[in-house]
């Protein structure tokens, strides 16, 4: 050990001076500062980067106005349908996403302990919310895909001539998109939840309180932060998947409604995402319009970069909790 | 009917209903086993287990499953998947062995040597990493790295040395495991830097009063008291290792080719599929009765591996909750 290479420092706050120490842990410490500033520097290039081409090519004109089908770069149009395609999904996934994330949440932080049946029910629903955590996106959208392709989901989406159930919507897409939402929006209720302190439960019995008036007046408006920190991460990771919209929101290149009605033919409709954009006009894609995608991925980056700071944001704020 | 929501609930009846709610998600997990199985099913019906095992050309599998149309004939459904599966676990296995290094030294670098300044910019950009897009990443691959390795690293005569059987365009193995390291890093870094933090800080404190010097007394106190929780980050990483589609179907080359380490300096040039990599390919052929089985076995395969992962991780876990309350 190092022992004997150790200068015991006198004094209070003296640290240890790497010069003293062995060569292994000196290459030890080395690897570790270059890992933590490499991985920075590697953020900060893809941000730079990603920053100098969205400069170099995203334009007022491009953001407001519709893609078209083109072959040259100059006549595809530009980027609006993606960017509200994203926003919609996004709606419908968080819509779907919060009832049943904070619900389920709410339901294994306050009745989920007593009774042995309870506690099984409630594993039970803890590892299928880790399940779904961890199912790849093109697997659920895959799942989507089996189920909104059946016969009795016909209404949701596009349907062919001869009866065949096309499954592809922004209905499909945005629903399976609340898969991908629940499990943060779950694990930051039910974090919170348990970490609101006994006695304002008690406090609220004990004024005569039922468990489920407790549970809306005083627990879920005091985890209010935490469900927004869920819910931003659960937004960021909608606007980020691909592979759900390639393989349910059928891919055209403007959005599309269904029919004419107005809310229900867009739910139905297909259309197109920032992610889908990206990927199509890459050259993996069949654009071939590079500096499109670009433009594309540097708005998709703002609106992560935006989040981000949202959660951060949040995260600061002290949480009612603490305060009491 | 909404009168009746606004007035406050009995107990029970709100316990029921959110009690539903909550099964509701169990009763997904299992359709969604249930509906992949069923799509998968023919090609289980027709291969049995040995699907997964090498032989034959996969490239003529597919597409011979493409051109049967909709009555597709029993031979239709041959498949032996071995170049997938093989793709899928050599970039998980580097792409987890790689990060795993990388975030136990920058989790030490974090929570331990950094300066505070620095300390406070790490986190935010560790977790800006963790957010950005899988198809952002696939951009900068295919526009700037695979240009790069193609041009820069690979010279002509390893080009030609194997333009009969594969051409080597920069995409590949290598580019794939790099960027793949980068996503699934800061997933474990959070989990890792976590559990150090809430590991007591009087062992630690113990160590050095013992005459370790600091970062020694991480490595052998603090370190060995959170293996779980890096066995834990581990496996979620290559849960979303595995389950990674569209960047690598950008970056990969996409051919079904098994990189040989015995190629040499070539080998990570060598282009492959992974199973998400090629769903996503042939996504648009689900018309095809025999492709749609083939797609949804190879998710069918993902979706066990992902479900063993994560109950992995889960049960990993379990124990270091309890130990955490103690930090």
């Amino acid at each position: 050990m190092s022992v004997a290479a150790h200068n015991p420092s006198r004094g209070r706050g003296r640290r240890s001076s790497p010069l003293s120490w062995r060569w292994g842990d000196r290459l030890v410490l080395l690897c570790a500062w270059a890992a933590g500033v490499g991985l920075c520097l590697i953020a900060g290039a893809i941000v730079i980067y990603m920053g100098y081409r969205g400069v170099e090519y995203l334009r007022p004109s491009l953001i407001f106005s519709r893609p078209q089908t083109g072959t040259s770069q100059a006549g595809s149009g530009g980027i609006l349908d993606p960017i509200l395609g994203t926003l919609l999904l996004t709606v419908i996934g968080i819509a779907l996403a919060v009832p049943l994330a904070v619900g389920s949440a709410v339901w294994i932080a306050e009745y989920g302990q007593g009774g042995r049946g309870r506690q099984s029910l409630a594993r039970v629903v803890e590892s299928s919310v880790e399940v779904v955590a961890g199912t790849p996106d093109i697997v659920i959208a895959l799942f989507g895909l089996a189920i909104f392709q059946l016969g009795l989901f016909a209404p949701l989406s596009f349907t062919a001539e001869g009866g065949g159930v096309y499954g592809r919507s922004f209905l499909a897409a945005g629903a399976m998109m609340s898969l991908l939402a629940l499990p943060p929006v779950f694990a930051a209720t039910r974090d919170g939840m348990q970490a609101v302190p006994a006695h304002m439960r008690e406090a609220a019995f004990a004024l005569g309180k039922t468990r489920i008036t407790t549970i809306r007046r005083v627990l879920l408006p005091s985890v209010r932060s935490n469900i927004a920190t869920g819910v931003t991460l659960g937004i960021s990771r909608i606007i980020g998947d691909t592979a759900i919209v390639l393989v349910l929101l059928g891919g055209t290149h403007q959005i599309e409604p269904q029919n004419s009605v107005p809310v229900l033919g867009l739910l139905r409709g297909t259309g197109t995402a920032l992610t889908s954009f990206v990927y199509e006009n890459s050259p993996a894609g069949e654009g071939a319009a590079p500096q499109k995608a670009y433009a594309a991925a540097f708005v998709l980056l703002m609106f992560v970069l935006g989040l981000n700071l949202i959660v951060g944001r949040i995260g600061r704020e002290k949480p009612l909790t603490s305060v009491v | 009917m909404l009168e009746r929501l606004r007035t406050p609930w009995p107990d029970r009846r709100a316990e029921r209903s959110l009690g539903a709610l909550s099964l509701l998600v169990g009763v997904g997990v299992v359709a969604m086993v249930v509906f992949v199985g069923i799509r998968a099913w023919p090609i289980f019906e027709h291969n049995g287990l040995s699907w997964l095992g090498p032989g034959g050309h996969l490239e003529t599998q597919f597409a011979n499953m493409q051109a049967t149309g909709v009555d597709a004939p029993a031979s239709a459904f041959h498949l032996r998947a071995w170049p997938i599966v093989y793709g899928t676990l050599l970039t998980s296995v580097f792409a987890v062995g790689f990060g795993l290094a990388i975030a136990v030294l920058a989790s030490i670098f974090i929570v331990e040597l950094a300066p505070e300044r620095l300390r406070r910019i790490a986190i935010p950009v560790i977790r800006l990493l963790a957010s950005v897009p899988s198809v952002v990443y696939g951009l900068i691959g295919i526009l700037v790295l695979v240009p790069f390795v193609g041009n820069h690293l690979i010279t002509a005569s390893e080009k030609a040395s194997v333009q009969n059987t594969v051409e080597l365009t920069g995409a590949g193995l290598g580019v794939t495991v790099v960027i793949l390291t980068v996503m699934i890093t800061p997933i474990m870094i959070a989990l890792i830097c976590e559990a150090l933090m809430a590991a007591p800080v009087s062992w630690r404190e113990g160590a050095i009063a013992l005459g370790l010097n600091p970062l020694r007394a991480v490595l052998a106190v603090t370190l060995r008291a959170i293996r779980p929780a890096i066995v834990a980050a581990a496996v979620l990483a290559s849960a979303r290792a595995l389950g990674e589609a569209v960047m690598i179907q950008m970056v990969s080359g996409g051919r079904f080719f098994t990189p040989k380490p015995t190629d040499g300096v070539i080998f990570p040039f060598e282009p492959l599929r992974t199973a998400a990599s090629t769903i996503v390919d042939y996504v648009d052929g689900t018309g095809a009765p025999a492709l749609r089985a083939t797609l949804y076995a190879l998710a069918l395969m993902l979706l066990f591996s992902a479900f063993v992962l994560s109950i992995g991780g889960y049960m990993i876990k379990l124990p270091l909750r309890k130990y955490q309350t103690r930090g």
